[in-house]
């Protein structure tokens, strides 16, 4: 398997490892894939309140070389989005950029994946804190 | 030790010790021809050109002498004698050649045939095959160190049954098989015994009658000849063995396989064997010194690693590992100036992780985070601690990127946890 310069680049040179508190009504944390498919990504926003970017994004993912780069390219790109922006992220923007020939396409899919569903689990909290933040007022 | 060897189409790079990258460590994939065994070839490309089937001049002759040299090499390996080697392009053929040849052969006797789930797939496709023409064939399952278990064999075993073909080495995890028990269980019973031994020829002592084998497979690329041949054996009493042959024509091999003999080739393979009949001992402690060497450095400093198949039965050059947390694909790219293999499904066509391994009871997870180091004869010892340094560093990096370890870290089971998959 011969991989592009960028996928070469994102694996020698992470974007944005690391991980947030998981339990901080900012962070939303996307955990996708699965040991036995040789794919597990983990990636986490954390989203300004008020105006709703995305101010930061770290990943950890245990996977192929092609995985590792569709979501160290996904924390740099969702980084200065509105969630909203963010959700319009496609996979084959990310195969685009990384090159992935077919059979890493999945990889990409897996990315997107992650930042749906960090988005999710931060709209989750959101929904079930804004009571308690009214009645903290 | 180097002399012919210097075209690796990479850039050469040199490392600390003097070591040149990239380092061949794949050697169960194939090997480097051995300098010696290149020089015994040379002359019959050009000087000693001849057919080995021209009976009447002196080239035909030249040719003949060439095989049949090669042939008592080979036969002295493997405790046979000249008549029951048969010159074949490789151990896929001779796979194909003994059990296509002996079901058909045999078909009035019986249809049923037994193998086993982590054979080579030259052996596991043949089989495929000979099912879709009505013969029934008993896969058997092996036990979580690799090995078959002799019950399940007599189990399956009935009145119908005409061939067991049973792998000597492990071609991933280096595992033997009690091939001398397994080759009694067959004579007791009139079954007739086949082995692919394209791994073990060469590697450990192997002799015919002692273990009880009917008919063997050979390949020369395994063992540091050239690739493209390789030999049949082919017992000639105490059952004398016979085989339908696939490919018919002038009649070459005594009968069993026509075509026009490589002779360079099979001069290669016998060079090989004589080369392996002096030195396998010697050679076979060095190996398992290296490999041990390997094993302990990479376990002494990383936990969570584990070793794939039995230590005890098993080839003195193999270490299969996973290392847990870390996908095998990822490492081998960390590790890209070192030739190994990965289990994992991302290096196979298939996008399956490794059948070897998951029979064994290994789970997906750790069959995709598994390495293959084939450690051969120009290995060195620097060359052992590079790459063992190599490895920890890239594993550890890995871990630092991988979510699984920093759950497992929190001591989160990964059992149970629901996995979304894709």
């Amino acid at each position: 398997m011969s991989y592009s310069d960028k996928v070469i680049d994102h694996y020698n040179n992470p974007r944005n490892v690391g991980s947030m508190d998981k339990s901080s009504s900012e962070v939303g944390t996307g955990l996708v894939g699965a040991p036995e498919c040789g794919d597990v990504m983990k990636l986490q926003i954390k989203v300004n309140q008020q105006t709703g970017i995305i101010e930061d994004a770290k990943f950890k993912t245990f996977g192929c070389g092609s995985a590792i780069a569709s979501s160290s390219l996904a924390t740099e790109w969702v980084k200065g989005k509105t969630v909203d922006e963010a959700l319009a992220i496609k996979n084959t923007e990310i195969v685009k950029e990384l090159s992935l020939p077919p059979v890493k396409i999945h990889c990409s899919v897996l990315a997107e994946d992650a930042i749906r569903a960090a988005i999710h689990d931060w709209k989750k909290k959101q929904e079930t804190s804004k009571p308690v933040a009214v009645a903290a007022q | 030790m180097s002399t012919d060897v210097k075209t690796i189409p990479q850039v050469e790079q040199t490392a600390p010790n003097g070591i040149k990258l990239p380092i061949y460590m794949d050697n169960h994939a194939t090997t480097p021809m051995d300098p010696r065994v290149l020089e015994e070839m040379l002359p019959y490309f050009m000087e000693k050109f001849g057919n080995a089937a021209s009976r009447n001049h002196s080239f035909g002759w030249a040719g003949e002498e060439g095989v049949e040299t090669a042939r008592e090499r080979v036969a002295k390996l493997i405790g046979a004698t000249t008549k029951e080697i048969i010159f074949t392009s490789g151990a896929t053929e001779s796979d194909n050649l003994a059990i296509k040849g002996v079901a058909e052969m045999y078909k009035e006797k019986g249809n049923h045939i037994i193998t086993a789930v982590t054979e080579h797939k030259a052996v596991l496709d043949t089989c495929k095959r000979l099912e879709k023409y009505g013969y029934r064939v008993t896969y058997l399952p092996v036990q979580k160190d690799g090995l078959v278990d002799l019950e399940d064999l007599k189990r399956a075993m009935d009145d119908k049954t005409i061939l067991v073909t049973i792998m000597f080495a492990n071609n991933e995890i280096g595992v033997l098989q009690p091939v001398a028990e397994i080759g009694k269980l067959c004579h007791e019973r009139g079954v007739i015994f086949h082995t692919d031994a394209t791994q073990a020829v060469g590697k450990v002592p192997i002799d015919v009658n002692k273990q009880n084998i009917d008919v063997m497979s050979i390949s020369a690329h395994k063992m540091y000849g050239p690739k493209g041949v390789g030999a049949l054996y082919v017992r000639r009493k105490n059952p004398r063995v016979q085989l339908s042959a696939l490919i018919d024509g002038g009649g070459h091999e005594r009968g069993m396989r026509s075509g026009t003999l490589n002779v360079p080739g099979i001069v290669g393979l016998g060079k090989a064997c004589a080369i392996a009949s002096e030195e396998m001992a010697k050679e076979a402690c060095h190996l398992a010194g290296l490999r041990n060497r390997l094993r302990d450095r990479i376990m002494g400093r990383l936990d969570e690693v584990y070793i794939n198949g039995s230590m005890e039965h098993r080839l003195p050059g193999n270490l299969n590992i996973s290392f847990a947390y870390v996908e095998g694909e990822s490492l081998l790219m960390g590790i890209n100036d070192i030739a190994v293999s990965s289990g994992s499904a991302c290096t196979s066509a298939t996008l399956e992780p490794s059948y070897v391994l998951k029979a064994l009871g290994t789970g997906d997870d750790l069959a995709h985070s598994s390495i293959r180091f084939g450690i051969g004869r120009f290995n060195t010892e620097a060359e052992i601690d590079y790459v063992a340094d190599r490895v920890v560093e890239t594993v550890t990096r890995l871990r630092e990127l991988s979510p699984l370890y920093e759950m497992a870290k929190e001591g989160i089971d990964l059992k149970s946890v629901k996995w979304a998959a894709e």
